[in-house]
């Protein structure tokens, strides 16, 4: 396996007795890359996750993190990832320095634990018990925790669910300041957003299965659709769907032109990342 | 990474480091978590305070009635090894499960025995603070003779401690939620610690009372502690109870071991 690729997940499958939870998924990680898993809740994004991070056996498939197998839960590698849950206990009775410097002292070469603090902008709540805390001041200690081992490869499972804005903001800049240290970054998110923000790349997943898969960016031109859109001159509006948007036009405005019509406010767009996400992911969404 | 002088030295470091990581992780484990306990009041009071309590209020009531006091002393201490024990454990380890320290512990190097060691010796630790003060206490303020037989008194400690701590993990995977934990465990420690001769002779207690204490591990340990302490009868005298203690203890270990789930109950 070449040495760029963080993650390597081929033809993942998981079981929880009769139900499907994960159907057969595959996708790379590059190093240096935020990779996101996009999909509402309950689409088998946690699940993939743990897997991933070594807290649950995969029923069938190929796995590889940072190229060993994170099933049998190697110290090797746990030593080299920084875990980021939905929701974990902190011990109460500490301070958010204990912790901290406590945390370091499971890894054999962490960073500094004032440079963690003062990153995560956590240095005036240093002294403070944890149980102090606020919501958003709690995810930041997650972060320096899983941070302080100095890992390669940070996971963040919904790192934003139920934050206030400002508070998703600054988690936000956590996340490129991951990008910048050079850190690969697998999030999970059910927040377009989100994805947007940080990824470069996103598989769109639902259901247990992959529905896209690219840049924010590109995902909406890997489905090759064209939306043409116009308004008539009674005011209607009209709209059509098409792979090749040259003969449409040509057929639309030459049928104009032949009656003496106008196609008014005439747009020719591809559908956005969230368009794509909304249409694959619209029964879940009710 | 760095200079290429250091690499040798560096790497004899980190080889010799390995060798010593597991004593050292549960070590630093084991001194985080005496920092924690006394900063948490309950735990501070239940697990450290109450037994001291109880022997200070029954001690104060016997005062002078020798015979009594060769009763409540060994009974505290009985009482003692299962509260620092199996409340404490399943306490313990509910919380860490449910608020999801447990899990998040389990992704980070830390090896997992290293952990479990360091709460297990957490523990342990109240249990010998205890018996060590309760036994003091008896000789120093109620008059009574320093135990008779030491070697009994440990062995009767230690398998109290093994038997205890195996089944209060154990029922800790039977606890659904933290919010729950205080009914659980109070449910098995209240009326064992009454029929099982903490305050009184449990020789004295009604037939079936008597019947139902006979086949629970902590009337044996009282027993036990009693010999040691009191009668000075060895631990031969009390084979049935070395054997009521063991089969409890392979219970409780083989339920401990196979129920344990690093994962909250609630997905």
């Amino acid at each position: 396996m070449t040495t760029d690729v963080a993650i390597e997940v081929d033809d993942l499958r998981k079981d929880y007795g009769t139900q499907r939870a994960v159907r057969g998924i595959s996708f790379s990680v590059r190093r240096g890359e935020v990779f996101g898993l996009l999909g509402p809740n309950g689409a088998g994004k946690t699940t993939t996750v743990e897997i991933l991070e070594g807290y649950r056996e995969r029923t069938a498939g190929r796995v590889a993190v940072l190229g060993m197998d994170p099933g049998p839960r190697p110290v090797a590698l746990r030593e080299r990832i920084g875990i980021v849950l939905q929701s974990s206990g902190l011990y109460r009775h500490l301070t958010v320095h204990e912790a901290v410097s406590h945390w370091a002292g499971l890894f054999r070469a962490p960073r500094d634990v004032d440079e963690t603090i003062a990153q995560m902008g956590l240095q005036a709540a240093a002294g403070r018990r944890t149980i102090t805390l606020s919501g958003g001041q709690q995810r930041r200690l997650d972060f320096a925790l899983a941070l302080v081992g100095d890992p390669e490869l940070v996971f963040l499972d919904e790192p934003t669910t139920g934050f206030d804005p400002a508070a998703r903001r600054q988690a936000w800049d956590t996340v490129r300041s991951l990008k910048e240290l050079g850190k690969t970054v697998l999030l999970t998110t059910h927040y377009l957003d989100e994805a947007q923000a940080l990824a470069d790349r996103v598989a769109i997943i639902k259901d247990g299965a992959i529905l896209a898969e690219g840049a924010p960016g590109e995902l909406g031109a890997t489905t090759r659709r064209y939306r043409v859109a116009w308004r008539d001159s009674a005011g209607m509006a009209h709209e059509r769907e098409t792979e090749d948007p040259t003969p449409l036009l040509h057929d639309l405005t030459g049928a104009a032109l032949a009656r003496g019509d106008r196609l008014n406010e005439l747009s020719v767009t591809q559908p956005s990342l969230e368009d794509v996400y909304l249409e694959l992911t619209a029964e879940a969404v009710e | 990474m760095s200079d290429h002088a250091l690499d040798e030295p560096v790497r004899r470091a980190r080889a010799q480091r390995t060798s010593v990581r597991w004593r050292e992780a549960a070590w630093r484990q084991y001194r985080l978590e005496r920092k924690m306990f006394w900063r948490n009041p309950s735990a501070a009071f239940f697990n450290f305070l109450l037994p001291l309590l109880f022997l200070a209020l029954f001690g104060a009531i016997f005062a002078d009635r020798e015979a009594d006091l060769q009763v409540i002393v060994p009974g505290i201490a009985g009482l003692a090894v299962m509260s620092t024990t199996f409340s404490a454990l399943a306490m313990t380890l509910t919380y860490l499960r449910e608020s999801g320290v447990l899990k998040r512990v389990r992704g980070t190097p830390l090896p997992t025995s290293a952990y479990l060691a360091g709460i297990a010796g957490n523990a342990i630790t109240n249990t010998a603070l205890q018996v060590a003060l309760i036994t003091a206490a008896g000789s120093l303020v109620f008059g009574l003779d320093w135990p008779q037989d030491w070697v009994a008194l440990v062995v009767f400690v230690v398998l109290g401690v093994v038997c205890f701590a195996s089944l209060g993990v154990a029922l800790s995977h039977a606890i659904p939620n933290f919010d729950s934990a205080p009914a659980y465990v109070n449910a098995a420690f209240l009326p064992m610690i009454f029929i099982s001769g903490v305050f009184f002779d449990a020789d004295h207690a009604p037939g079936f009372l008597h019947a139902i204490a006979e086949v629970l591990p902590l009337k044996h340990l009282i027993d036990g502690l009693s010999g040691a302490m009191v009668s000075g009868e060895g631990v031969g005298a009390h084979l049935p109870a070395l054997l009521v203690l063991g089969l409890w203890s392979a219970v409780g270990i083989v339920l401990a071991v196979r129920g344990f789930s690093w994962d909250a109950r609630r997905t």
